[in-house]
């Protein structure tokens, strides 16, 4: 474990972004970024178009300056340092790989630039097409290649001259679906095999929560929230990151008091018992929330002292697969979606169904 | 950076084009001394008016002409299949490339008193001697026509190019026979290319100077060739006049056609 | 229908004809044994290219066209590539003016260009000189660079600058390895382009030849208004054969492109 931790402590760069802010005229792209990336984790950024995201990339690669702020690469600050100095590996959108050059010279390309000898970078070129899986390609021409394979020759070439960090702006935006997921599997793979940092950018929630270490919500300029997957799709810290990963169902309600850990708000149709984690006092108006599939329908009413439950009535039902989704409107108006698995055990309801909602409050979360 | 690159450039344009052309233009306010005299004599002088009408005069008929004879074929270039269309383009391009001294020679020889047409008209027994057909406002329209043709094919062709076949779908499927199809939704869709190309074709045709004065008559003067004729005698501040009335009549017509929606883009792509 | 098709095809294809035709015409001329303009010629010979090639003059006129023609091309390609490098990346107010500037000579009716251009350059002793023709046509000659160039820059993906850099590639060595290889094909249309202009130009040559640099084309002027013989017809020939040439090398090189 100690080696393991050393050598990836040794191969990957860490990253500290400090209030960095960017504004275009008078616009706010990026409005006080402030992140501690780990070495040799693999951080995605995650949110809208126009979150920021994109540019606070374009920062740490020395595209854009910011206006204000710090960003510090292995300890030292990079902000005066022009992109071409900066040693870090970059996967663009659309591969940008040089039409005019073979695949070899295009993995070749930094490699040449930093004067490395003929024999060297073609058995440097032949290792990375071995890492990326695709031996053999060196003669060929981008235009040749298939999306996947040029998305994976933008790769070689970003990290055949070892770099301790690599940063991809949403490197597989341009694929289709399945060539999208066997891809996402092999950037992890990759990340496993090299043990560099990775910092990803991405609008598409389930591959970030599927590829990362630790991902960051930015949402207008800020950082919503940075955690595991699990942080933020079981403790969603406000509205925004919960309706942004997945789907949620949101119950505002006046809060009544305080039970230890958990806070009691009167929702209206029931009195729902919620995690407060994170130690703010609520007073007033809040809103809870729960993810659709962590909802069931119980058979009768649940007393237990680890659910909640209301009543609902049964307005959509949809078969969809994998799993039946329901809408239901609550006695108090607010209509929550359900998913159950369809398995031939749990019964199926009917629009118009009376029907008694429950769901664990550990999955209850105060936004 | 950017500054240091172009200015090499714009540096060589204004020493060597843009102040030749403007201390030529200002011989005509400050000489003798600075006035407004020269401008006044000139509009007043007969021979002027009577270039000026006739140089008008050949640019409308040119402009029609072209127009008339350069709308089907640009019609064909954006319909036709890449094969077919690829021939007509070098067709088209070939003679725009040409220069136009080599093409108004050609005129020459086929207008002149042993050329085609007449040796043709005699041969086919519609003629018993020639024509005197050369030398001639007729020789100078059309050749002028014919020089000027690819002006306007162009811009018509690549605006037409960017008609949606499926609103030619549509139109039809909806019941239209293929001249209402034309006349209610190619003609009105391709007005921004005609527009250009008018314009490009009047403007030049304004300016013309080469073809005129080879196959044109004595009483064929154009505003161009008064021009020219004006600085042979070493009458600059006539010449100087006459230029700078030419050159506000064609910044005149552009700035206005430019207002003109889509005319803007399809001049830039007309000038390649 | 039918009528209808067969007419709009008629059309344009005799527009086509009427197009082509006088070019012919001037081939099939050159050709002719006759001493005097006649159509159709009486019978076929080489005779009018022979008096082309052996006459002094004219071949001096066809050095020195080219001569003229191919520095314009070095000149204008340097100075126009330059500035196309430079135009997108200046504020809007100073783009627009420059572009102004260099478009122009699209925009100048010739004969007003050129006598603003003589009226100068007479004053330089400049006239008569093949200096005085190189100076004058470039500034021609440039647009169709520029607007090359520009095009081709416009077509290159921006991204392509970014991953050099990002791979350790300073901004020239950026430049000399990614985006000029990527635009060398506009460059030379536009050097193409150039020359042709450059070649066949005859209104400032009107001016500017003077007795020591008749050009090509200005020759072709002379012997037309005071002795038409069908040499003309034998040159005009070479020179559509020529213009053929470099508009099939055009094409090739914009064909490369993508």
């Amino acid at each position: 474990m100690d080696g393991a931790l050393a050598r990836t402590v040794s191969r990957g760069a860490s990253v500290v972004l400090s209030g960095v802010e960017k504004h275009f005229d008078s616009v706010g792209a990026v409005r006080g970024v402030s992140l501690d990336i780990r070495s040799g984790e693999f951080l995605t950024l995650l949110g809208p178009s126009g979150s920021g995201k994109t540019t606070t990339l374009m920062m740490i690669a020395g595209f854009e300056m910011p206006n204000a702020g710090d960003i510090a690469i292995d300890g030292r600050s990079v902000v005066a340092l022009p992109p071409h100095k900066r040693n870090i590996g970059m996967v663009f959108q659309n591969y940008a790989l040089f039409p005019h050059l073979t695949v070899a010279e295009n993995i070749g390309f930094p490699l040449r630039q930093r004067g490395v000898d003929r024999a060297t970078r073609a058995r440097l070129v032949a290792g990375s097409l071995e890492l990326v899986r695709l031996p053999g390609y060196e003669k060929r021409y981008p235009r040749q290649l298939s999306g996947g394979q040029q998305q994976r020759v933008a790769l070689a070439r970003a990290i055949v001259f070892q770099p301790r960090l690599l940063l991809m702006d949403e490197p597989l935006g341009a694929l289709d679906k399945q060539l999208r997921e066997s891809l996402q599997l092999e950037m992890r793979r990759l990340h496993a095999d090299l043990g560099i940092t990775f910092i990803h950018v991405t609008h598409d929630q389930e591959e970030a929560l599927t590829m990362s270490d630790r991902v960051a919500v930015m949402n207008d300029g800020l950082i919503a929230q940075v955690g595991t997957p699990e942080d933020l799709y079981d403790r969603p810290c406000d509205q925004f990151v919960a309706s942004f990963i997945g789907e949620s169902n949101f119950l505002p309600g006046a809060v009544l008091g305080r039970e230890g850990e958990l806070l009691v708000v009167d929702c209206g149709a029931a009195i729902v018992r919620a995690v407060a984690g994170d130690g703010r006092t609520h007073g007033g108006n809040v809103t809870v929330t729960t993810r659709p599939e962590r909802m069931h329908f119980a058979d009768r009413v649940a007393e237990s002292a680890r659910q909640n439950s209301m009543a609902a009535t049964v307005v959509e039902a949809v078969f969809a697969g994998e799993r039946c989704r329901y809408l239901c409107q609550c006695d108090g108006g607010v209509e929550v979606v359900i998913k159950e698995p369809s398995s031939s055990i749990i019964p199926r309801r009917r629009v118009g169904d009376r029907v008694e909602v429950a769901w664990s409050i550990a999955d209850t979360v105060v936004v | 950076m950017p500054v240091l690159l172009v200015t090499p450039l714009a540096i060589y344009m204004t020493a060597f084009y843009a102040w030749p052309l403007a201390s030529m233009l200002l011989r005509s306010v400050d000489d003798p001394a600075w006035t407004l005299e020269n401008f006044r004599r000139f509009i007043g002088d007969v021979t002027f008016l009577d270039v000026f009408w006739i140089t008008l005069r050949t640019a409308l008929i040119v402009t029609a002409g072209s127009l008339l004879l350069g709308y089907p074929v640009a019609l064909a270039l954006s319909r036709l299949r890449s094969g077919p269309a690829a021939l007509v383009l070098v067709l088209v391009l070939l003679p725009f490339w040409t220069s136009v001294l080599v093409r108004s020679y050609a005129w020459m020889v086929l207008l002149g008193r042993h050329g085609l047409v007449n040796e043709l008209l005699i041969g086919l027994g519609v003629l018993d001697s020639p024509l005197r057909l050369l030398n001639t406002s007729f020789a100078v329209c059309i050749a002028m026509i014919h020089i000027l043709l690819p002006y306007m094919v162009l811009p018509i062709a690549s605006v037409q190019r960017q008609i949606d076949a499926a609103l030619l779908r549509a139109a039809a499927g909806l019941g239209a026979p293929p001249w209402r199809v034309f006349l209610q939704v190619v003609l009105p869709l391709s007005m921004p290319g005609v527009a250009a190309g008018v314009l490009l074709v009047f403007v030049l045709a304004l300016g013309f100077y080469i073809t005129p004065a080879l196959v044109g008559g004595p009483h064929d003067l154009m505003l161009s060739m008064l021009i020219a004729q004006q600085v042979d005698l070493l009458n600059w501040p006539y010449a100087a006049c006459l230029s700078t009335a030419l050159l506000a009549t064609t910044l005149l017509l552009i700035v206005l056609a430019q207002r003109l929606p889509g005319v803007r883009d399809v001049m830039r792509s007309a000038t390649r | 229908m039918n009528l209808g098709r067969a007419v709009f095809n008629a059309s344009w294809v005799l527009v086509l004809v009427f197009l082509g035709l006088p070019i012919l015409i001037v081939v099939a001329l050159s050709f002719s044994s006759a001493s005097y303009l006649t159509f159709p010629p009486p019978a076929f010979g080489v005779r009018w290219y022979r008096a082309y090639l052996g006459s002094s003059d004219w071949l001096d006129s066809t050095w020195l066209s080219i001569a003229v023609a191919a520095s314009v091309a070095v000149l204008a390609t340097v100075l126009g590539t330059l500035a196309a490098l430079g135009l997108p990346r200046l504020p809007p107010a100073l783009r627009m003016a420059v572009g102004a500037l260099v478009l122009s000579p699209l925009i100048v009716p010739g004969i007003v260009a050129a006598i603003g251009i003589y009226y100068v350059f007479a004053r330089y002793r400049l006239v008569g000189t093949p200096l005085g023709l190189v100076l004058a046509h470039t500034c021609l000659a440039v647009p169709f660079v520029v607007t090359s160039v520009s095009a081709s820059l416009a077509g290159l993906d921006r991204r392509l600058e970014r991953a050099a850099l990002s791979l350790g590639a300073t901004p020239w060595g950026t430049f000399y390895q990614v985006t000029l290889p990527l635009i060398r094909p506009g460059i030379l249309v536009g050097a193409l382009f150039a020359f042709i202009t450059s070649f066949d130009e005859l209104i400032v040559a009107l001016f500017l030849s003077g007795s020591g640099a008749v050009t090509l084309p200005r020759r072709m002027w002379d012997d037309l208004r005071f002795a038409i013989d069908p040499t003309i017809a034998a040159v005009s020939s070479l020179t559509i054969a020529l213009t053929a040439v470099l508009l099939l090398g055009a094409h090739l090189l914009r064909g490369r492109r993508a």
